[in-house]
């Protein structure tokens, strides 16, 4: 065993050569290829890439966790100088958890739900130091205040349910951490939070990092989290590191087309809609039995020369001195300064009249309670107030976002605007008529067919069993679009070109498609009953990163086409920013902001819009970025708090009179209202949350 | 429900799209099969079930004598046919009343193969759209529902037959109806179960949001989504039925004599089994081949889908 021992000072953790395969049904399928990393003591590396790049593969055979059917099947990975093939069962069971720790993504899913949170801490050292149970709880006390949970001690005796998911992630890296591992491995840790809890986490990430001197390895698909955390980075594609160095280098002077194409693809805070938008990178990613001979990534790219990329295996080539390494045989080749790729933009949208006005719309949810309790006291009813006092307008060919974590009330809006559910109270007028009160199967055909919804997750979003063709006519029936069959059949064939689909896409099943792909009939079938507003439930935030400019660009093509008012519902603010004409803030089912684009993301903040623009990961390092870490939990919409729905949680909280008095709607100028006691006057003076360098935004979108 | 199966936009007639169809559906069954083949206990349990099927079919070539014929009774299992009788032998013997048991297993094969298949369909027919209604509607319908099968699923399952058998009389039919309301409750809990998972899905959304009916729902964008695990139990539930069949037949609530029914002949050798096992074991081999068949082409089937 090497030990925990300070005296070793080599590198902690090394790959050479590493080329890991599944086996299956098919035959062999190359996982990973080729892949060389050395870790130093309190170094943190990020893997990032997409689904599928073989990022988690990697983690997996550093733990030596592959499973049946996955082996290594050339190079080594070494921990402190040492094969790790040459360890015994024994060993490893002792590295793992003591040495080599592991932070996966979903908390609930890591925890033993039938444990309380104190035992499954307590275990670590106990197992691995052989320490008494005294002993263990006195440590797993302290590793829980050092991970930030208030009250330790009620979160040792609470079972997973008991706290909340951001809690859950805390106590699971205080797991990891317990036994003071040389490295940790840590597999996309806030994918499954909110990103005011995420920003939470992530500083605790680093913080952890600074303290403990340990290695980290992060693994994400989100660029603006490897910058919060990592030193260096390790960029991924179908199963190679396509481009390596510090993060500085890999941010500021990427050379290999993918990752440039990357940084096209993610809205920035300098992109914009019309003057620099978004550029997808075409195509997909190949499967991993169909990669293209030579590059892998050749297909997808604009700098594609068969000659030099298409055949035989591309090594990587150093760029600079410290370590920028790069798997581009045109690395040094390509014109970046004249390359001008064809961008999502277009006109600029001429807004129409207004399409939807709310007016204080309200949504609460009956519950009853039936414990003896409640009988006695005689509250036996009780209300979630999911949506309070809602009251905005939507206007013709104009996108809405509207923003807020999960909870806040997005949802329940959508379904009653879809009629799903019906409004406790206000007004929902489309149109010039009231559907506050109309559920879905008491309006007309038209009136259905003009409000669609394209959703969220795009493996669900098909019906299986049936073919893509059949859904769409489906609806194009319904709505009364078209009767006749041929004239059916011929509408399902142009709503596939209008989403830029194969026409013999309509005989196959979902399951054939990518996700992307399915996204996009998502979107088709939402337009087949020629909509006046589609709302979209956080389309692209299941895709790829790279699938999702594609797919936000179409969804912004065709709005423009018909003219459709677009409402987007969406955590992703960096999308949101680049998306919106207008933005309403929700939290906790209240409206606390409302106004433009611009009014949002510029001072005067409400003191939550301003602390969740804070939270943004942003993949900039010019980016200067204020931050602020929301204390404390969402509360309950069972219990929601008094005054303002914000002040159990506002660093701007004045006094009393948050707790008190719910705040006045403020008019910060035309259509710009903040709902918040703080004077205006005050929140005009506050610094801009995120200072984008002036030169920076006068650049081109490809440099 | 044609614009469940358009998908080819074409100009073709009806009558050309309609084969194409055929075809399709005829290929996804050879695919099937397949598939079955990498499964060593899928392929067991279907040979099983399907030589049983080839009996069934053609017992009148199979079967040496007429199963009702009496010719000499109590023969062991390869006793010589007298010459008068024609000749041969008895290969599994002859009853009490001088039947050839091996006839008579194979003329009661085809009872069985139609009359369990069909109690249970009979049963799915039943308990599908309750379990469809209770687990999309929720509430009232769901509490309705559930209590009822909740009632007749904690009766002793055996006194339940014998009360329904004794109250309306033993014939094929009610046969089928005491499986029938039996089963169906076990049914309407699993598709419940299943479509309470599957109605969260957005594909179900969306044809809210369309304003469908809940029917068309039910049937069209839920159900053919849990047919995976319901044919795998189908075929399980199948195997049972035939136990029960057995079950009925043995307690005499089966088919009435002298029927060949595979439960009642056990039944009708009760007496002198301890001398002569033949008779009641082979019917018993009977049975439990084709119900082990049914097993493992279920066991098969799951196995197949577990893996894709």
């Amino acid at each position: 065993m090497t030990g925990n021992g300070q005296d070793y000072d080599g590198p902690i953790l090394e790959c050479k050569d590493l080329c890991i395969s599944y086996f299956t049904r098919a035959g062999e399928i190359p996982a990973v290829i080729d892949f060389n990393l050395k870790l130093h003591r309190g170094e943190s590396v990020g893997l990032v890439g997409e689904s599928g790049c073989g990022k988690s593969t990697v983690a997996m055979a550093i733990m030596q966790y592959l499973g049946g059917n996955g082996g290594i099947v050339g190079g080594q990975v070494l921990y402190k100088g040492r094969d790790l093939a040459t360890f015994s069962a024994e060993e490893l069971r002792q590295l793992r958890g003591n040495e080599i720790a592991m932070v996966y993504q979903e908390p609930m899913a890591s925890l033993n739900p039938s444990m309380s949170l104190g035992r499954q801490l307590m275990e670590v050292p106990i197992y691995h130091e052989d320490v008494t149970e005294a002993e263990a709880r006195e440590r797993a006390l302290e590793m829980l205040a050092s991970v930030k949970l208030p009250d330790p001690e009620r979160v040792l005796e609470s079972y997973p349910h008991q706290v909340s998911g951001g809690q859950q992630q805390r106590v699971v890296i205080a797991m990891a951490l317990l036994s003071n591992p040389t490295l940790l491995l840590l597999d996309e840790p806030t994918t499954a939070l909110d990103v005011t809890v995420e920003a939470g986490i992530i500083e605790l990430i680093a913080e952890i990092a600074e303290r403990f001197n340990t290695s980290m390895i992060y693994i994400s698909h989100n660029l603006g989290l490897i910058l919060a955390t990592c030193d260096r980075i390790n960029v991924m594609y179908s199963g190679v590191v396509v481009e390596e160095g510090t993060v500085k280098e890999v941010f500021d002077e990427m050379r290999h087309p993918y990752t440039k194409g990357l940084f096209g693809a993610i809205p920035l805070p300098g992109a914009d809609k019309q003057s620099r938008p978004l550029v997808p990178i075409r195509g997909q990613l190949p499967l991993p039995h169909e990669r293209p001979l030579g590059c892998f990534f050749g297909p997808r790219c604009d700098h594609f020369q068969e000659a030099e990329c298409g055949s035989g295996r591309i090594a990587m080539s150093k760029v600079g001195a410290t370590g920028h390494r790069v798997r581009c045989s045109r690395w040094n080749k390509i014109d970046w300064a004249s390359y001008r790729p064809e961008g999502l933009g277009g006109d600029e949208i001429k807004i129409g009249e207004p399409v939807l006005n709310i007016r204080k719309m309200r949504k609460y949810y009956e519950i009853v309670d039936n414990s003896i309790a409640a009988m006695i006291k005689g509250d036996r009813i009780k209300y979630v107030k999911a949506n309070e006092s809602i009251s905005f307008d939507a206007r013709e060919s104009e996108t809405v976002a509207i923003v807020g974590e999960s909870g806040c009330g997005k949802s329940t809006f959508a379904k009653v605007l879809m009629g799903l559910e019906t409004a406790t109270d206000g007004e929902v007028v489309f149109r010039d008529q009231d559907v506050a009160n109309f559920p879905v199967q008491s309006r007309a055909p038209d009136m259905v067919g003009s409000v669609q919804m394209v959703f969220q997750n795009p493996f669900d979003t098909l019906n299986p069993s049936h073919s893509v063709g059949s859904q769409l006519a489906r609806v194009i029936r319904k709505f009364g679009v078209e009767r006749e069959r041929e004239r059916v059949e011929q509408r399902v064939l142009e709503l596939l070109d209008l989403v830029k689909l194969p026409r013999d896409f309509a005989r196959r099943r979902p399951r054939q498609l990518s996700g992307g792909q399915k996204q996009r009939v998502g979107i088709a079938r939402a337009f087949a009953g020629n909509p006046a507003m589609v709302v979209a439930d956080e389309p692209v935030s299941a895709l790829d990163v790279s699938v999702q400019a594609a797919v936000t660009g179409l969804l912004q093509d065709i709005q423009r086409t018909y003219r459709t008012t677009l409402l987007f519902i969406s955590h992703d603010l960096s999308l949101v920013r680049y998306l919106a004409d207008r933005v309403v803030v929700m939290y906790l089912g209240h409206i606390v902001e409302q106004g433009t684009t611009d009014e949002v993301f510029s001072p005067p903040y409400h003191p939550y819009t301003e602390a969740l623009l804070s939270a943004v990961p942003i993949a900039d390092t010019s980016v200067e970025k204020k931050r602020i870490v929301l204390e404390g939990e969402l509360p309950s919409v069972m219990n929601p708090p008094k005054g303002c729905p914000f002040n159990t949680r506002c660093h701007r909280k004045l006094g009393e009179i948050c707790e008190t008095t719910e705040p006045p709607m403020v008019e910060a100028g035309p259509g710009h209202q903040i709902a918040c006691h703080i004077p205006l006057e005050e929140l005009r003076r506050v610094d801009p949350v995120i200072k984008i360098p002036k030169q920076e935004k006068a650049q081109p979108a490809a440099e | 429900m044609s614009d469940q199966t358009i998908g080819v936009p074409s100009g073709e007639p009806a009558a050309t799209l309609f084969f194409k169809r055929l075809w399709r559906a005829i290929e996804r069954l050879v695919d099937a099969v397949l598939l079955l083949r990498e499964s060593v206990v899928g392929m067991v349990g279907a040979g099983l079930v399907a030589f049983w099927v080839i009996v069934a079919l053609m017992p009148g070539w199979l079967a040496p004598f007429d199963p009702l014929q009496t010719i000499l009774p109590l023969q062991k299992p390869f006793a010589p046919v007298p010459d008068a009788a024609g000749g041969g032998t008895f290969w599994l013997g002859t009853d009490l009343l001088g039947r050839d048991v091996l006839s008579r297993i194979i003329h009661g094969a085809r009872q069985v193969l139609i009359y369990a298949p069909l109690a249970t369909f009979c049963a799915y027919f039943v308990g599908v759209p309750m379990g469809l209604a209770a687990g999309y509607k929720r509430g009232w319908v769901d509490d309705v529902v559930s209590f009822i099968a909740n009632v007749i699923l904690s009766f002793p399952i055996l006194v339940l037959y014998v009360v329904i058998i004794a109250t309306i009389g033993a014939s094929a039919f009610n046969i089928v109806l005491a499986v029938t309301f039996a089963s169906a409750p076990g049914i309407m809990r699993i598709v419940r179960g299943l479509v309470l998972d599957l109605r969260n899905r957005e594909y179900v959304f969306a044809a809210e949001t369309r304003g469908e009916s809940n029917w068309r729902i039910m049937l069209v964008e839920i159900l053919p989504n849990a047919r995976g695990p319901l044919i795998v139990d189908s075929c399980l539930r199948l195997g049972y039925v035939i136990i029960t069949i057995g079950v009925l037949g043995f307690l005499g609530l089966g088919l009435p004599p002298p029927h060949p029914d595979w439960g009642g002949m056990i039944n009708e050798n009760r007496a002198m089994a301890m001398s002569f096992p033949h008779m009641a074991v082979f019917p018993c081999l009977a049975i439990s081949s084709l119900v082990l068949g049914f097993n493992l082409l279920a066991d098969g089937l799951r196995e197949i889908a577990l893996r894709d």
